[in-house]
């Protein structure tokens, strides 16, 4: 029988080695790739097109696919995911309508992602006709996107306290005046870390983008929102698919791409929550 | 003024429909397209036949090999995402100093925001041929390594709910059993493990979801194999992967191939719906008890 002192201590140990092998392994795992692809990161290789021989091979078509898709799905998911927010926080009533919508969203946020593909191939890929282009994987990420983007702007919408809105209110200002010129500026911080987060996410996905069709080989840059594409993750699945040891480099090199980017919109979020909670204080 | 208001209303309302509008079209067009599937291929064959080889000259559609390795690489991915994930919640919230917490917790979260296509690298180039050295006989693809992964990538997940769920239960009971002479070990796994059950329940429940769906990690370090086995070192074959290979290939709209990518999402869709609501309901039943 052991003691429960020494039950204690094991299990403290056992914390410990839990969280520093976790930590570990995120070490390993990037130290190997930047072993791997750092000597492949050169101009060249962010500015050359797809090609079958590996050491020719670039990312220019994916990285300007990714960043297409990133804005694009920005500028589209932004207005609508903020705009239900703000809808079912603050003019939701307790009826069964909003009850359904709030279930519905938990539930949407729980759906995998490669499911969203299958909706974005039926929808606006074959029944919109907009083929395999990138409004196509764009407004795929969107509805994908569009239920951590409505929880986040709730959640900052519900941290501005009453008391700002009920002043407003005695000053004789409308729901929406209150809305706009008070609310709104109050959690704006909250909303936009959510929102950058959500990006963040969506630039990382694969599988919906594979299967609305978006290629894997595309020989040219994107001109307009209607021209086929690739993105980055894509680009990576591709070359990691190969038995050739030179175009697993090439993938170890895109993948720190697609990391600086993805690390970058994630500091930048933590960033603002920081400032955000620090400046306002209520 | 009026007017704008209500405008105003309306015009958000109907971004908080789009939502619903989403919902349904998901039902819909898996319901449509299965059910194309279904005239062609009878739903006994498609649930009890152990061959999956739409793509083959020798057709035969049955899902069970899809759903065997499903069930293989999500059960791995559990199996370490699960433990790991609440000895750290538990570790954190009962043990670790203020300063400690602030260092893992943020370290942690960067597992999860790393794209699940580099995970598939690491499965393939790092955790594959590790695991060789020990198992000689694991193929180049496998059931094993993707889902070990996808457990690692799920820890974060399990950690950051069952850790909300340990801090949510009050202080007062933690004070007692202190207050009683219980060890910091004795009061968390008597008192504030118990007492967080629910929200510990509900964080395995959406993990197990979370690798049901996840796609890329099997996609690329599994093996496209569908394969009726429990045998995680051998190429097997998950739902979702079947989907990517499909549509990754020139398969013509409207044959029965393209109908088995909506068959197989329908059955993932069911699956993880299920789990969803299953913890929804767990969530609205035993939330309040604190408040």
């Amino acid at each position: 029988m052991l003691s429960s002192r020494y039950k204690d201590k094991l299990f403290q140990g056992m914390g410990i080695t839990a969280s520093v092998s976790c930590l570990l392994i995120l070490v390993i795992f990037l130290g190997f790739i930047i072993y791997q692809g750092v000597d492949r990161l050169s101009w060249d290789f962010l500015i050359n097109l797809p090609s079958r021989f590996a050491d020719r091979a670039g990312i220019y078509t994916a990285w300007i696919g990714t960043l297409w898709i990133m804005v694009l799905t920005a500028s589209i998911s932004f207005p609508i995911g903020v705009g239900a927010g703000i809808y079912l926080e603050e003019y939701g009533k307790k009826n069964w309508l909003n009850k359904i919508l709030e279930i519905n969203i938990a539930n949407l946020a729980g759906v995998p992602s490669i499911i969203y593909g299958l909706l974005g191939l039926e929808v606006f890929v074959r029944i919109m006709k907009m083929g395999n282009s990138i409004l196509a994987g764009a407004l795929t990420l969107t509805l994908l996107i569009l239920p951590i983007i409505i929880v986040s702007t709730r959640e900052a919408l519900r941290a501005v306290p009453p008391s700002l809105k009920a002043a407003s209110e005695a000053l004789g200002a409308s729901k929406w005046q209150t809305i706009w010129h008070q609310i709104l500026p109050a959690s704006f911080g909250g909303i936009l870390t959510g929102f950058i987060l959500a990006i963040s996410r969506a630039v990382g996905e694969t599988a919906p983008l594979i299967v609305i069709g978006a290629l894997a080989y595309v020989p040219f840059v994107p001109r307009s929102p209607l021209d086929e594409f690739t993105v980055l993750p894509i680009q990576i699945f591709n070359w990691v698919s190969r038995p050739q040891h030179e175009f697993v480099i090439n993938a170890a090199a895109a993948i720190i791409v697609l990391l600086v980017i993805t690390f970058a919109l994630n500091g930048v979020a933590v960033y603002m929550r920081h400032r955000w909670q620090k400046k306002i204080q209520w | 003024m009026r007017i704008k208001e209500k405008v105003i209303e309306k015009i958000l309302a109907v971004c908080a429909l789009l939502t619903v509008l989403t919902t349904v079209g998901i039902i819909l067009i898996l319901l449509v397209e299965a059910v194309g599937f279904f005239r062609e291929v009878s739903i006994i064959e498609f649930l009890t036949e152990t061959q999956w080889t739409p793509l083959f000259t020798q057709k035969s559609y049955g899902i069970l090999p899809l759903l065997a390795g499903t069930f293989l690489t999500s059960a791995i991915a559990i199996s370490v995402a699960l433990p790991t994930g609440l000895i750290i919640a538990v570790y954190l919230n009962e043990y670790a100093s203020k300063r400690m917490k602030n260092i893992v917790k943020p370290l942690l979260e960067v597992l999860a925001v790393v794209p699940t296509v580099v995970y598939g690298f690491f499965a393939l180039m790092i955790v594959t041929p590790f695991l060789k050295m020990f198992i000689p006989e694991l193929s180049g693809f496998n059931a094993l390594s993707p889902g070990i992964v996808m457990g690692i990538m799920i820890i974060p997940f399990v950690s950051s709910l069952s850790e909300d769920a340990l801090s949510s239960v009050p202080g007062s009971l933690r004070q007692a059993a202190f207050g009683m002479g219980s060890t910091k070990f004795q009061t968390a796994f008597r008192v504030m493990i118990p007492a967080a059950s629910s929200g510990i329940i509900v964080s395995a429940i959406l993990a197990i979801s979370r690798a049901i769906g996840e796609t890329m990690i099997v996609a690329i370090a599994a093996g496209h194999q569908a394969r009726f086995t429990l045998d995680p070192t051998v190429p097997i074959e998950t739902i979702t992967a079947y989907i990517v290979q499909i549509t990754m290939g020139d398969v013509p709209y409207g044959t029965l191939a393209y109908k088995t990518i909506f068959a197989a999402g329908i059955t993932l869709f069911i699956f993880t719906f299920i789990l969803n609501n299953i913890s929804f309901w767990i969530r609205s039943r035993y939330q309040q008890k604190y408040e």
